[in-house]
């Protein structure tokens, strides 16, 4: 769940002060009477990146998506592209393509028309169209569905057919509205990758939409996170899963374990509290903290061990019985009730064959974990 | 009874109907019309007898008249009259699409809690006969009708205008009688088209005007199809419109039937007036079955 990009190149111009942004949200409200679709949001998307706005059904992506290709108008703020100010310009002088949800192939027209269409509203010569239409559709590998019209495509090669669309005209932004929505799994998955490729080979900047965090995870250098119309975190994806800034973030990212309490020790190393539970949880949080505010600590499942054994220190261990237990072949996924009841889920790296610990359902088991391996969320 | 059975009878149903109501009483008629007048009843006497029996039938057969036909063509009456019907339904069947097209675009981009309504009301006017209907046009159309008092009223004219016995009330009769037929399937073309096929067509670059004629059009040509000849196809036959809001010189081929039947009491000129027209109007009955069926058949796929 790491993505590739991201190793692939040290690229980060949001931490560069001096880098100017290529989109420009500022403050951005849509209402539709009197329901608030877009929450005085802003936002900086940078050239070059590949960028995924992730939120549940609902909270605003395609909204936003749609006012900045033009076909919603913002009732508040102002949506800049290169410093040029957006507002008031129609879609078709936008220089920016979208990638329809629904792919909107023209039904009437093959799929070499289809692609060439954006060429042809801007008068290019016709020896240059379909030059340019070949090369698209050799990029996203359709050439020898060129003279097919999209019914008789299946939904893999739709989705090509709709990318080749969007890029023929060599926009400077590409938006995509949950692209890969209609695919099937492994389709989905073998296209995430080509997407990136493609996004990174020919050097463009991707504002993808979708409510499906995997994907966001793979493809995305940034990942905002919404909510209800406002942006809850924006960062990359290690960043919004290993250092959520909110327990809705990490509660909406992966799964996580949330432990209240209260601090009874806080000092800017280690961070001390008191679960209601009756047990302690220290912490590596880097502030300190006021004795006596709540606080919540967030654990992902790989980060806990499970043993039969009391662990050696004694710090940071609670004891359960398994509840739960699923074999994933990878790895293994326990369900550990602790005795006031509450269900830890914790996960566990089949590393070798044998399996050095053998568990089973209604075993007494330890639950432990590092810590640095927690992230202290307020509440 | 067995699957297949059933399947035969249902197919069977429609074809047995066809048969007694259509391909009969045709052939009644087309064996009229090779037969001649005669005072009795029914006022002509007829060609082929059922006792004749087959050699018979086969030699009357060789010496079949076609003086009906050919009289059809040495009296110029009837070529106008085709010629006329050809017009009046041509003219008719353009301006219904000018009106019908935006009021099914309308229709199909109103708020979907609308369309419901929308649909209704252009279906209204089917719940009063269509003759009652027709009639009340006189009124409005007569000199002293509704429209003249009503513009007369406004300032835009001093002296009535003559609409009523002219082929302009033909037309507005026409237009008017049958505007849902080209309503309806332009609104059902249009109405199940994705509308962000116009928000891609914008986003790669045409106003919304060009968005329409490239992408909105084309994708409702079946439904002009369908509206046109289901306007066209009928007008051309029309008699009961002619008859009331017509003048003595709109030349209709419904009316000319109705005269030759009637009046002159010539059935076999008359049935040989309708075989004709059927043979007109098969053209465009093919032209609509074709597109019905090309339409049918993209949407299965
Ligand atoms: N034209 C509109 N009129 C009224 N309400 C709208 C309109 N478009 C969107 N909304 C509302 O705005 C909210 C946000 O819609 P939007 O389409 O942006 O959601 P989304 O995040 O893309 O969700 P999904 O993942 O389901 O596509 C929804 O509650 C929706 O009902
Ligand atoms: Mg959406």
């Amino acid at each position: 769940m790491r993505s590739l990009g991201n190793i692939r190149r040290s690229f980060a111009p949001w931490s560069d002060a001096n880098a100017k942004a290529m989109i420009s949200i500022r403050n951005v409200t849509k209402r539709f009477g009197d329901f608030t679709a877009v929450d005085n949001l802003s936002l900086d998307i940078y050239e070059r990146e590949f960028f995924a706005l992730l939120g549940a059904s609902g909270c605003g992506k395609s909204t936003l998506l749609r006012m900045l290709a033009g076909f919603e108008t913002p009732n508040e703020g102002a949506i800049l592209l290169d410093g040029v100010d957006l507002t008031g310009v129609p879609p078709y002088r936008r220089p920016l393509n979208m990638m329809f949800q629904s792919y909107a192939l023209f039904p009437h027209m093959t799929v070499a028309d289809n692609v060439g269409f954006g060429l042809k509203q801007e008068k290019m010569a016709k020896p240059a169209i379909a030059e340019r239409v070949a090369q698209m559709l050799k990029l996203v590998k359709m050439s020898e569905f060129a003279g097919r019209k999209p019914h008789q495509l299946s939904g893999g090669q739709r989705q090509r057919v709709a990318l080749a669309r969007a890029l023929a005209k060599q926009p400077k932004v590409l938006l995509l509205d949950e692209p890969l929505g209609a695919l099937d799994k492994k389709l989905r998955e073998e296209t995430q990758f080509e997407l990136t490729d493609l996004q990174y080979d020919l050097g463009l900047t991707f504002v993808v939409v979708t409510h499906d965090q995997e994907e966001a995870m793979t493809m995305a250098d940034r990942i905002a996170v919404m909510d209800a119309g406002q942006i809850r975190q924006v960062a990359t994806p290690a960043e919004v899963y290993e250092a959520p800034n909110s327990r809705f973030v990490a509660d909406f990212i992966g799964s996580i374990n949330l432990f209240d309490g209260e601090v009874t020790r806080s000092d800017a190393a280690l961070t001390e509290l008191q679960s209601p539970e009756g047990f302690a949880l220290r912490m590596v949080d880097g502030q300190s903290r006021g004795i006596g505010s709540d606080l919540t600590l967030g654990l992902r499942p790989e980060k806990i061990a499970v043993t039969h054994t009391k662990p050696n220190s004694g710090v940071n261990a609670v004891e359960g019985e398994v509840w739960d237990l699923a074999y994933l072949g990878d790895m293994s996924i326990f369900h550990v009730k602790l005795d006031s009841g509450k269900i830890i889920k914790a996960s566990v790296v089949n590393a070798s064959r044998s399996g050095s610990e053998v568990f089973t359902y209604h075993d007494r088991v330890w639950l432990s974990f590092a810590e640095d391996a927690g992230v202290v969320l307020e509440r | 009874m067995g699957a297949a059975a059933r399947r035969w009878l249902l197919i069977a149903i429609p074809y047995l109907w066809l048969l007694i109501f259509f391909l009969v009483p045709f052939f009644l008629v087309f064996k009229i019309s090779f037969s001649q007048t005669n005072i009795a009843i029914p006022p002509y006497l007829p060609v082929f007898e059922w006792t004749d029996g087959f050699a018979v039938w086969m030699e009357k057969l060789r010496q079949l008249s076609l003086d009906n036909y050919l009289w059809l063509t040495e009296d110029p009456l009837y070529f106008n009259a085709y010629l006329s019907s050809l017009k009046i339904a041509f003219v008719s069947t353009a301006l219904a699409l000018a009106i019908g097209y935006p009021l099914a675009y309308g229709m199909a981009r109103a708020p979907a809690h609308w369309r419901p309504l929308l649909v209704m009301l252009v279906i209204l006017p089917f719940w009063t006969s269509f003759l009652i209907r027709v009639y009340a046009w006189i009124g409005i159309l007569r000199r002293e009708g509704l429209l003249n008092q009503f513009l007369q009223w406004l300032g835009v004219i001093d002296q009535p205008l003559t609409i009523i016995n002219t082929d302009i009330a033909v037309y507005i009769g026409i237009v008017y009688s049958y505007l849902p037929f080209m309503v309806l399937p332009l609104y059902a073309a249009l109405e199940r088209m994705d509308e962000s096929l116009i928000e891609a067509a914008q986003d790669l670059g045409c106003t919304r005007l060009a968005a329409f004629w490239k992408i909105t059009f084309p994708l409702s040509l079946p439904g002009i199809v369908a509206g046109c000849m289901l306007v066209f196809i009928p007008a051309v036959g029309e008699f009961v419109i002619p008859d009331l809001l017509g003048g003595s010189d709109t030349l209709m081929i419904g009316r000319t039937l109705w005269v030759e039947f009637f009046s002159n009491r010539d059935w076999p000129v008359a049935s040989a007036v309708a075989t004709l027209l059927l043979l007109i109007l098969v053209v465009p009955i093919v032209i609509f079955q074709y597109y019905q069926a090309r339409t049918r058949e993209a949407e299965t796929r």
